[in-house]
This record gives structure tokens, sequence and C-alpha cells, in this order.
């Protein structure tokens, strides 16, 4: 028996939800494979979304009517806005998800949406032909055909489980990884490498002695994640902090040997910025503590994830040191951590939809391209599901660079950099953050997304709505006053005579969207979260007509093509190492070969030189 | 836009007539072009002696020293070809136009040679700027100074400048990303800060030192005083003294006289305000005074050769008292050099006086200098990083140090446009 559909998602994590739904979005005939429905929309880490720089990918997806946001709202049992000391350009909007709420939210969206099938099974191979891939055989050897295949198969490829001297096969516990599907993309010349990731023990929250833990009440302001989810429907709980101490540290110094981490066991590359608690203690070993904290999994559910102890330590060391820490001394663990090595592609056989370069019609998106994260898979997911159904409907996917998202951002380290360790999306890796805020995501890509078809009714009217709120009050800012008009409203301004317009009064810390209702009708009724954008947006707006130039120019050298016909060895004055990287990456365009690492003025010189050669020769052809 | 599949070439010496002249080709068919005109392409790099013939009447244009570099181990790391001919106009002449009818081969524009260098690889934007210097050095200390800058030691300053503010964008950035999970103690601002002044100091150090155009253009000495106060005099004494003179009288207007001399292998530009207070009407007296006083503003040293303390009121003032041999001489304060230009009495002094001014003025050997474009581009990185010593929002230090980054980027040509090259580039002299 055999099945057609137009694209095959394989995998129902975070990346698989969100390519699978957003191509049905957009109209495009999907099929969503998973081992079993019911591990469609798991949480298979920490029960956490959002985040510095992750909250912003949060949201950007969200922007294009996607589902984490609103899965999140609709289970988060704890809210915390990071960086709140900070200005909103980094500002981390992040929650504590309830695991059931979340997957139930997930499994309600994806059943209510329209050519979306669930396929259940495990996929043995890829149907490949001359450099093309056409579907997919399942375990059981029936057939699904398809235009474009997206493989969003998370750790599970090759995946391999350490723990202290114990070693297992396996994505997650307790499931079967990959490995025929593994073997193929090997054999089909995909770049593979292996990189790894871990996992802290669940403790068991009735054994924590709350009473002694300084507690972390969960946000007193209403925001969500999604602008279209209605506030907090989920009670909220509140997370605790303990922290390791000399004795925690001494406990696991004198075990490192035990840990497939220092054994040798695990060569893989791990991720510098959420390093396992073993290697966190042998690095930085001046610190004499380090805090940890403990976000309760579920409403109902006893289960607590101890954030900041990842590690691969055997069972027993695990259960001692955990217990060296204050509240926790007579905790119990449910399931202890472990690490998992994994294979992932090189992302740079990638184009900027996530297609593979050289095999037709498969992308690939999430950790399989080197990426740890729900946020960033989620994000990768869209991504790859937008570039497979626009590809499937004949049209061009939207060009998304550096200056319009942290997606793109991330999208384009990957491709043209690859990746060394886990990727994790952080603001300081957005040049233009300024502008790429996690409060005016819709602002940004909402637009474009419904220009693509994947933004469903009620978003759009939202959406449209508030364009024109925002519209009213920036006309009303557009009125000019002068200083003394802001001091009869008792605002601290000097009273210099000085006129500019509302807008340019709002760049002072001290005057609010609020302060000067008085002076305009319109700025009395407002969205709140609208005119705090607004307010930011006229805090920084000296720095973004700055950006602005830098914009121009960066999109001048997108319009230079490269493409994959350009052959760098044979071009002068390029140093090997420039050659192995360009032609790894295939950089698109002038602008992308600039930003890879070690590319000199000289090399783009005379790879532009190179370009525009081939492009006479090519025209006179 | 010329296409860079030509095949270029030029006469790379000095205008004839000369003793000798070097044309250079660059380009893929410079070794066809070579075998055309000597009949025979020599061993690379080693000169062979041959006849350089028009192919199209069989004429002898010359005998001369061919030289044949392969790409890319040339100079511009294309094939390139030079003839070592005579240097009399009409053999260059004739040499160019026998060039000039083969196919595929056509004079090259301002800089395209060294364009072609940088396009290939064999050297960076603050180098191929420090060899345009070079190629306009004509005293010795300008020589040294673009040497110095061709050899990357302004690279290596930049480089060293981009590295530590890297080390403060690392620190901001890890307050931003990472100081809520407790890997980062909190308070890296007064860190960043502190770190921050001694490189805006270096940086304004470098900046107030003069522009690597000032090597070139030289030190402005201007001469100020009353009409027949002696100023032409003493002009005429120190261009008729030295031989050296670097070129002709150039930059004549109504009003100013420019005339650069080397002194002591240092390029001085003497400015004559002649002719300021000579005409009667009142408004062109107050133009030219005018004109006199922006000249007094601009200049490096002053030769005040009026009545004592009626000059303008600059430090850089040297009271001259230039008629000693005069009956009507009246000396001025002790201060002042006394001398006769006519006779030659004293200007050895004044001559050594301005040299050892010069010295303080113009960067020393062992000194970095930047020129405009460079200059503009330090002073944006600069002000970035002077903005961040009283910035409390982090987001705010962050971009600073971004845009600093940037600017030096810039200098270094990282972050270089089209446009910005073909700026650079067109100052070039045709054929270097």
């Amino acid at each position: 028996m055999s099945q057609k559909f137009d694209i095959i998602v394989v995998g129902g994590g975070h990346a698989g939800c969100e390519a699978a739904a957003v191509a049905a979005r957009m109209g495009v005939s999907t099929a969503l494979v998973s081992f079993t429905k019911e591990s469609i929309g798991a949480m298979s880490c920490n029960p956490a979304i959002g985040g510095l720089g992750k909250g912003h990918l949060v949201r950007e997806v969200d922007a294009f009517d996607g589902l984490i946001g609103r899965a999140a709202d609709a289970a988060a049992i704890h809210y915390r806005m990071l960086n709140l000391s900070k200005g909103t350009a980094v500002q981390g909007p992040r929650v504590q998800a309830d695991r059931k709420l979340y997957k139930a939210a997930i499994h309600r969206m994806l059943g209510a949406q329209d050519d979306l099938t669930i396929v259940e099974g495990e996929v043995a191979s890829l149907i490949l032909s001359e450099s093309r891939v056409s579907g997919i055989v399942m375990a059981d050897g029936s057939a699904i055909h398809a235009q474009a295949v997206i493989l969003a198969t998370g750790t599970f490829l090759n995946g391999k489980l350490f723990r202290g001297e114990e070693r297992l096969e396996g994505g997650r516990t307790g499931e079967a990884a990959s490995v025929s599907l593994g073997q193929q993309i090997r054999d089909a010349g995909l770049p593979i490498a292996r990189l790894k990731t871990g996992t802290p023990p669940r403790l068991d929250g009735r054994t924590i002695n709350w009473a002694v833990l300084p507690e972390q009440p969960s946000d007193d302001d209403e925001w969500t994640m999604s602008p279209l989810s209605k506030g907090r429907t989920v009670p909220q709980t509140f997370c605790a902090v303990s922290r390791t101490n000399s004795e925690t540290h001494e406990i696991i110094r004198g075990s490192l040997d035990r840990s497939p981490l220092f054994s040798g066991a695990i060569d893989a590359q791990g991720p510098r910025y959420c390093p396992s608690i073993e290697d966190k203690i042998h690095r930085f070993a001046d610190r004499d503590s380090h805090q940890v904290f403990l976000e309760p999994e579920g409403l109902d559910t006893n289960l607590v994830y101890p954030n900041g102890i990842s590690t691969s330590l055997p069972a027993d060391v695990q259960l001692a040191f955990v217990r060296s820490m204050d509240g926790l001394e007579r905790a119990e663990i449910v399931v202890p951590g472990y690490a998992v090595e994994y294979d992932h592609i090189d992302p740079r056989a990638l184009d900027r939809s996530l297609r593979v370069r050289d095999l037709e019609g498969l992308y690939c998106a999430g950790q399989i391209n080197g990426t740890t994260g729900y946020e960033e898979a989620a994000a990768q997911g869209l991504i790859a599901g937008i570039g497979a159904a626009c590809a499937v409907q004949g049209k061009d996917a939207p060009a998304l660079d550096r200056g319009t998202s942290y997606m793109a951002v991330m999208i384009d380290d990957l491709v043209l950099q690859g990746v060394t360790e886990p990727y994790r999306m952080l603001t300081a890796r957005a040049e233009y953050r300024l502008r790429l805020r996690a409060d005016n995501a819709s602002t940004r890509l909402t637009p474009m997304a419904m220009a693509l078809g994947c933004v469903a009714a009620e978003r759009s009217q939202w959406f449209d709505e508030r364009q024109r709120e925002r519209d009213d009050i920036f006309s009303a800012l557009d009125a000019v006053h002068s200083s003394e008009d802001l001091a009869k409203l008792g605002i601290n301004v000097r009273r210099d005579g000085t006129k500019q317009s509302l807008f340019q009064w709002l760049r002072f810390p001290n005057i609010t969207i609020a302060s000067l209702e008085d002076l305009e009708a319109c700025l009395k009724k407002g969205d709140p979260d609208l005119m705090a954008e607004i307010e930011e947006d006229a805090r920084y707006a000296p720095y973004l007509e700055r950006q602005e130039s830098e914009l121009r120019d960066l999109r001048a050298n997108e319009q230079i093509r490269l493409g994959d016909d350009m052959h760098y060895a044979v071009i002068a004055g390029l140093s090997n190492e420039m050659v192995e990287r360009l032609t790894t990456a295939q950089p698109e365009t002038l602008a992308a070969a600039s930003r890879i690492r070690g590319i000199t003025p000289a090399a783009l010189a005379a790879i532009l030189v190179h370009a525009r050669r081939r492009d006479s020769r090519n025209m006179a052809a | 836009m010329l296409s860079a599949d030509d095949t270029i070439f030029a006469l790379s010496s000095g205008q004839p007539p000369a003793a000798i002249g070097i044309i250079r080709i660059s380009g893929p068919r410079a070794g066809q072009a070579l075998e055309f005109l000597t009949g025979s392409l020599p061993k690379p790099r080693v000169a062979a002696l041959s006849n350089i013939t028009n192919m199209v009447n069989g004429e002898l244009l010359d005998s001369a020293l061919c030289l044949w570099f392969p790409g890319p181990n040339s100079a511009t790391g294309e094939d390139l070809a030079e003839i070592h001919c005579h240097g009399g106009r009409a053999v260059i002449r004739a040499i160019e136009t026998a060039l000039e009818q083969i196919e595929g081969l056509r004079q090259a524009e301002p800089g395209e040679f060294t364009r072609r260098a940088f396009t290939h690889g064999k050297m960076d934007l603050a180098e191929a700027e420090g060899l345009s210097d070079l190629l306009f050095a004509e005293t010795e200390l300008q020589r040294k100074a673009a040497v110095r800058n061709a050899g990357g030691a302004l690279s290596r300053k930049v480089d060293d400048w981009q590295q530590q503010i890297l080390a403060l964008s690392a620190r901001v950035e890890a307050e931003l990303d990472f100081s809520d999970e407790d890997d980062v103690a909190p308070g890296q601002a007064a860190v960043v800060q502190n770190s921050a002044r001694p490189l805006v100091e270096e940086m304004r150090n470098l900046l107030q030192r003069p522009r690597a155009e000032k090597l070139r253009d030289g030190i402005r000495v201007v001469l100020g005083g009353p009409p027949n106060s002696g100023k032409s005099t003493l002009l005429n004494a120190l261009v008729e003294r030295e031989a050296a003179i670097v070129s002709d009288i150039a930059g004549t207007t109504r009003d100013v006289i420019e005339v650069p001399i080397a002194l002591g292998g240092i390029p001085f530009l003497f400015i004559d305000t002649a002719g300021v207070r000579e005409s009667g009407a009142e408004t062109i007296e107050q133009i030219g005074i005018d004109r006199a006083h922006q000249q007094f503003s601009a200049a490096d040293i002053i030769l005040w050769l009026g009545e004592e303390g009626q000059g303008p009121a600059l430090d850089n003032l040297i009271e001259i008292s230039s008629r000693c041999d005069h009956p009507l001489h009246q000396p001025k304060a002790s201060t002042a050099f006394t001398l006769s230009p006519v006779s030659g009495v004293g200007m050895d002094a004044l001559v050594d006086h301005l040299i050892i001014r010069a010295k303080d003025i113009l960067p020393n050997g062992d000194q970095v200098s930047v020129n405009a474009r460079q200059a503009n581009l330090l002073s944006i990185a600069c002000d970035n990083l002077a903005a961040i010593v009283d910035e409390a929002d982090y987001l705010i230090v962050a971009e600073h140090l971004r845009m600093a980054r940037k600017a030096l980027d810039e200098i270094t040509g990282k972050a270089s446009t089209e446009d910005m090259l073909d700026g650079l580039f067109g100052k070039f002299c045709i054929g270097k």
C-alpha cells in the first residue's frame, strides 16, 4: 500500500510539529510521521520554553502563527522575564511548562489543522534516486511518496546514551534510535559529525525541603508568550533556588574518572554555554558554588528538574552530590541524568531554506543540524516547512536576512559557519538586535507571514487592528510640541524652547507615552504592549537609524549572487583554508561570503571579480 | 566598468624624458604580448636583452631589458611582464602604440595595478594605502612612514585594538546573555569602562599626530608681515638656497603663493601671504586679512617678519628680524632670529631650527600615522569608545563597541565595499 502527500515531515518534536503545521497552514498536504502519536509534542529535556535569545525565537515563530508560543502559554505554570533590568532588546520571556498540558495543546492545534495527517510508525529509509528524495519507506515496508521530505529527527540518529560506565542506544531514554535511516544518510554522502548534550537527574519534589530554599515566584505582570493568548489560564507555581557547595564539588571531583566525559568515552563536543556540572567544576575550579534552579515539571507530577546540574556521572555519584545541597538532603532521584552523543549533519550542506543542496527534495530541521533547544528547533522547523511548501507551490521562499529576525541570524550562522558545539541562540549573535526585539516580533514579521499565506484568520484580524492602532499612535506622536508644553504636564524637561515631535521627546528616559496622553487624545486608550514597543522604538531611534544605513550596504551585497557553480579552487589569491570553507558553505551571495570566518577583503574582491567574469561569460554565451 | 579580464599596460616609471622607461604589462595576455614584441619569452624572473619590433611593419623600436613574472608569483598576482627601455618620449610612445594594437590589451586606469595586487591577495587595504603614499613619497621621511604602513604597522596596531575591544565586547555580551544564569559575576560595567579609557587615549594620541598626508603635503610654514617686510625675499632665498625643490611652484592663487621645499629630507610648504594687504578697497582688504588669518590658523609654523608682537598671538609664531644688514635695522628681542636673506647671515640657524621644529611636529621615523580616511574611521571608533564611559545601558554599550569594531574593520578593509575601493584606487598614479 502506498500513500501520497506534498510534504512528509519525519519527527514530531518541536521542529517537526512547526514544519508540518506551517506547511499545512499554507495549504500544502502534509504528513507528520512519528514513532508513536503519543510522543508528538514531547518536551524531552527541561520543561521550560523561552529565555535569553530563545524567547525571541518563540515570539518570531509565533508571529508566523506558529504553535510554540500558544502551546507554552496553555501550559505555563511559571512566567519569568529574564534580564528585566536591561533594555527590552535583550529581555527574554521564559516560562515553565507543564509537560502534559504542553503536549495536549500541541495535539489540539495539530488536530484542528486542515491538510495535516499524522502517520504513526518507524521510518526505515528515504526513497532516493539520482540525488532526489521522493518519499519514505516505513519499517512495515509501506511507502509514502511526497515532493519533499523534512527530517526533524532530533538526536535519534545513531544516538548513544552515557551514564557513568553504562551505555545505551537510543535518542531519549526508553526510545529506539533511527539507526537504519542514519546509515542511509551517511551513505548518501551527507557530511556527518557528532555532538553531545546532557540532562540532569529528575528529582521527586516531595522529597525536597522547599521551606529552607529561596523562592522564585512567577512574574506579576500579565505578559504572555503569544499575544493571541488570553492571559494566564493555568495556576501559577514557584521555582526555588539551591546551590552547589564545597562538599558537592568534592564529591564530583573525586568521581571525575567515572564520568564518560573525562574517561574519553565521549569525545564529541558539548555546549560551552550549558556545560555539565562536572565540566563546570573542572573548568571553573575557582568557583566554590553554582546556582541550581529547582523547576517543577508540571501541576500533577512530583517531578522536579534541577536546572544547572546536567551530568553523566554514575547514578550513585549523582545521588551523593544532589544530597550534599541545601534543601536536597533527603532528595530522591526518579530518573538519573545522562549524556547523549548523536550524529548531526554539517549544516553547511544546507541552503537558506534548510534544503540539502545536493539531494533534491530533502530538508533538515532542528537538532539534526547541530543546534540545541526547543526554540531553535521550532524556528528551523518553521523555516524548513515554509521552504518546502514554497517549493511545492513553485514560489520563492521569503528572504529573511540578519536585519529581520533571530531566525535568519541562526540559519545564516548555521549554513555559513557550521557548528563546533551544539548551537544555541544568544542575543550576542544578532548584530542588529536593537531592532530585533522579542516585543516587536509581530510588527517585524507578521506582514511577511500574512503575505506568505500561513496566518489564520484570528491572527490576521488581531494584527490588522493592531496595525491601525499603531498607525494612529505614530501619527499622534508626529505632533510637534515645545519643552514648555511638556513642562506644563509636570514633566521634568529643560525649558529651553526646544520644539520637536513627541516621538523625539520619547527619547528621554523620563518621558513615556502615558505621560503625554493629555496632549494627544488617541494616546489615552492604547494597548499597553504596543505603547511599550513604540516607546522602545523611540528610545533607540538614533541607533536604529544608523543601523539602517548599515543594512542598506548589507542588502546591496546580498544582491550579488554567487551560487552553487562557484569553483573557489581556481580563484587566485585564496588560501587553501578559505577555499575549503567557501566550498563547504557555498555562500549564496557576496554578503554571505563576507561573513564566513577568515575571509579577507582581498579574498572578497577576488571572489567578486571571478563572479563578474563568470556572469559576463554567461551573458555572452 | 572596465573588465578585470583585460590585460593592462602602462609606463610605470616617471614621466619621460628619462634615462630609462619601465613599461609594465599585467593580465592573462602579458606573456603573449611580450612574446609578440620580442619574438620569445625570457626565462621567468631573469632579465634578458631583446629587440622590440613593431610587428605590423617590422620596424625595430628599441633594444630593451625584458622581464617575465608568471602569476601568481608577481607583484600583481597575475602574469606580469616588464620592458625596461630607453626613456625618450618617442620610444615609449612607439612601444605603447604597439601594445595597444594587440587585442585584449589596453592602457591601465589609475591605480589599476595596485587594485589587481589587492584583488589577488597581495596586500590588505591599509598596506595598499601605505603603498599609495609610498608612491607619492618624495622625501626620505615620507618614504620611511610609507614603508612602515605598507609593512603593516598600522594594521597591527588596529588589530591590537580590535582584540582589546573584542575582549570588552565579550564581557558586555556575557553580562547581557548570561548574568541571569549566574555564570557571570555582575558588575562588568566598571571593568569595561575603565579598560576603554586607555584605548580612547591611545586612539586620540594617534589622531593628534599629523595625518599621513601631512608628510606628503609638508609642514605648513606661513610667512607673515605687512607688505615690504621682506617675506618674498626670505622665501626666494630659501628656494634658491635649496637645490632640492620638489616641484614647480604650485597652488598659486590671487592672494597666496605656496612653495614646497625639502629641507634636511623633510617636506615643507612655505606660504607667502604676499599681496594680502596691497589692495586699496576696504572690502577686499577685509577679505585679504581673513585669508591671511585662515593661513595663520592652519599653519604649523609662522615666520613673523612684521613688527615685534604685532603678529597673530599663536604659540607657533617665530619672530624674524630679517634685515640685519639694513641700515635702518631695528633688532627684535633676543629670542628672535636675526638674519639677512641677501647676505645669507643667520639663514643656516633658521633652517636648522625649522628642521628641529618639524621633527617635533611630524611623526618621527618610528611612529605609525594615519591618512584622512583612516583618521575618520579611527575617530568613529574613538568616539564610540568614549561614549561608553558614562553609559549605563548595557545595550548601548554593546552597540557602541560593535560600531567601534566595525570602524576598525573598515580601516583594514574588512568591511570594504566596491565604491570605497574605487575611491581609494582612483587616487593612484597610473602604472604603479
